[in-house]
């Protein structure tokens, strides 16, 4: 029997949504299985840290990372999976962008935590107890991992050597990334895994984009009526197409709702949100500035809107804690 | 960096249209006008071109405050490319205040090539806020946050022979 090459999933901070994309493979997870041997799939089989330790460094050939890195424990498999694998692949956009969790460098970890064990409206927690770190009982010593500061992506913790974006990314673009690998076809470090063009580019609606946009006001797509073949933007609903890259065959426009940028910009952009805040704001019809910032409130949510996968990447990181810093 | 320091300057970047502002920089200049030494001045053909990434790459490099000057609205030499600026600069506003980044530190002003003295006054006036404010230190803010992650990067590689790729 020939050796197959080894791959190991591993899943950090996120929903288990990119988990459950590679079950989406459906059938094809046979063939995939009679190509590879998995080494590690904390989700799906049991595996423990001790056993990746055991593992020669660089034994694996890939690791698909999922979720963003936030808490030391995260970090350190972070490390760890770095050496023991040839390639490591920031797997969704969590591990590219930072994701859904990235939203919390919105707040000091002083907040969350204030609001997670007392405030909530579904908290009970008369004790105001919080985990700590470390803690003994009955002759029992307890650790936890801790929460970070800030919310990572994977590149921000160590050396990623490829990207395969999308929440989750397709069952498409991660077969044919797999696929490449195990072909040794691969594109130069650092690439994403995904074609280098914008949405619109595959909206089945971009027929119907005009050439000049013109806001007047910025609709949302739970409160407003919308034609199913028009494009959104044409229709004054914030679509992020434009500033984001195309692979996930427009699931998102094609199903009825705007795009929200789950991809990740394109090579050319460095910060998504900058782009598409240019794109939309620079458009719109509005000349006086009560005119303007009238139409902008549309919009009520800018940093959660333009960032909502990419904040942790983004060029400001995460939201300044104040005071800033002391008046002179 | 240390902001309690007296020797502190603020840093400004501005972003000068080349047929009105940067014009009047220049105008400035030559009628000998003094203005604050704090500004950086890059030249661009057009308000409009001012792409909210350079905004934001200022402010992450390590700029305590950005100015945008472009022609009055009317007087934009491709027409509409200030009227572009103005509304990115409504959002941007907005947005940085997300971020907790205050609103002084991103000005925009409509300055004709015919008032070099106005070039004086805006600069002097946002050298004097942003002193008030401090500085931003991004840059630094960066380093500090991530000192977090030091201590365990170093215990893992320390379990290892070979230099972790981190």
């Amino acid at each position: 029997m020939t050796i197959k090459p080894k791959i190991g999933f591993y899943w950090c901070a996120s929903c288990g949504g990119c988990e459950e994309a590679v079950v989406d493979f459906a059938e094809d997870t046979l063939r995939v299985l009679e190509a590879v041997d998995i080494v590690l799939w904390p989700c799906a089989m049991d595996f423990k840290k001790a056993d990746l330790e055991g593992m020669a460094d660089q034994s694996i050939v890939a690791t698909l990372l999922n979720g963003a890195i936030r808490t030391s424990e995260q970090e350190e498999m972070a490390h760890l999976l770095r050496r023991k694998s040839q390639y490591l692949i920031a797997f969704g956009a969590c591990a590219q962008l930072g994701g859904i969790p990235g939203l919390a460098n919105q707040f000091s970890r002083e907040e969350i935590l204030r609001y997670v064990f007392e405030e909530a409206p579904t908290t009970e927690n008369e004790t105001k107890t919080r985990p700590v770190p470390h803690s003994d009982h009955d002759g029992h010593s307890l650790s936890l991992p801790t929460i970070r500061n800030v919310v990572r992506s994977l590149d921000q913790v160590v050396e990623v050597d490829y990207y395969i974006p999308g929440c989750p990314p397709t069952p498409k673009i991660t077969k044919a990334a797999i696929a490449a690998l195990l072909e040794g076809n691969l594109p130069p470090k650092g690439s994403v895994l995904a074609p280098d063009i914008a949405l619109c580019d595959q909206c089945p609606r971009k027929g119907t984009k005009p050439p000049d946009l013109s806001f007047t006001e910025f609709k949302r797509p739970h409160l407003t009526r919308l034609d199913p073949d028009t494009c959104f933007l044409a229709q004054g609903v914030v679509c992020l197409g434009p500033a984001t890259r195309s692979g996930c065959e427009a699931a998102c426009t094609t199903g009825g709702m705007p795009c929200s940028g789950c991809f990740g910009p394109t090579s050319r952009a460095r910060d998504q949100g900058a782009k598409i805040l240019s794109c939309l704001s620079a458009n719109l019809a509005a000349k006086e500035e009560k005119q303007i910032s009238d139409t902008l409130a549309g919009i009520p949510d800018p940093v959660g809107t333009f960032y909502r996968y990419g904040l942790a990447k983004s060029l400001l990181r995460r939201k300044v804690e104040p005071p800033a810093h002391p008046v002179i | 960096m240390n902001a309690t320091t007296a020797t502190w300057q603020p840093l400004i970047a501005a972003f000068f249209c080349n047929w009105c502002t940067y014009t009047a920089a220049d105008l400035a200049g030559v009628s000998r006008l003094k203005y604050a030494p704090n500004v950086r001045v890059i030249r661009l053909m057009c308000s409009g071109r001012v792409d909210p990434q350079f905004i934001l790459d200022a402010f992450a490099k390590g700029a305590d405050g950005v100015l945008i000057g472009g022609c009055h609205p009317g007087d934009c030499h491709y027409v509409e490319g200030n009227y572009k600026t103005l509304r990115r600069f409504a959002m941007l506003q907005r947005l940085l205040g997300g971020f907790g980044i205050e609103p002084e530190r991103l000005r925009l002003e409509w300055i004709s090539a015919s008032e070099g003295d106005k070039v004086r006054t805006v600069v002097n006036d946002m050298v004097e806020k942003l002193k008030i404010l401090g500085p931003l230190g991004l840059p630094e803010r960066f380093a500090e946050w991530d000192r977090e992650m030091i201590a365990l990067e170093s215990k893992v590689r320390s379990g290892d022979p070979t230099p972790a790729t981190a």
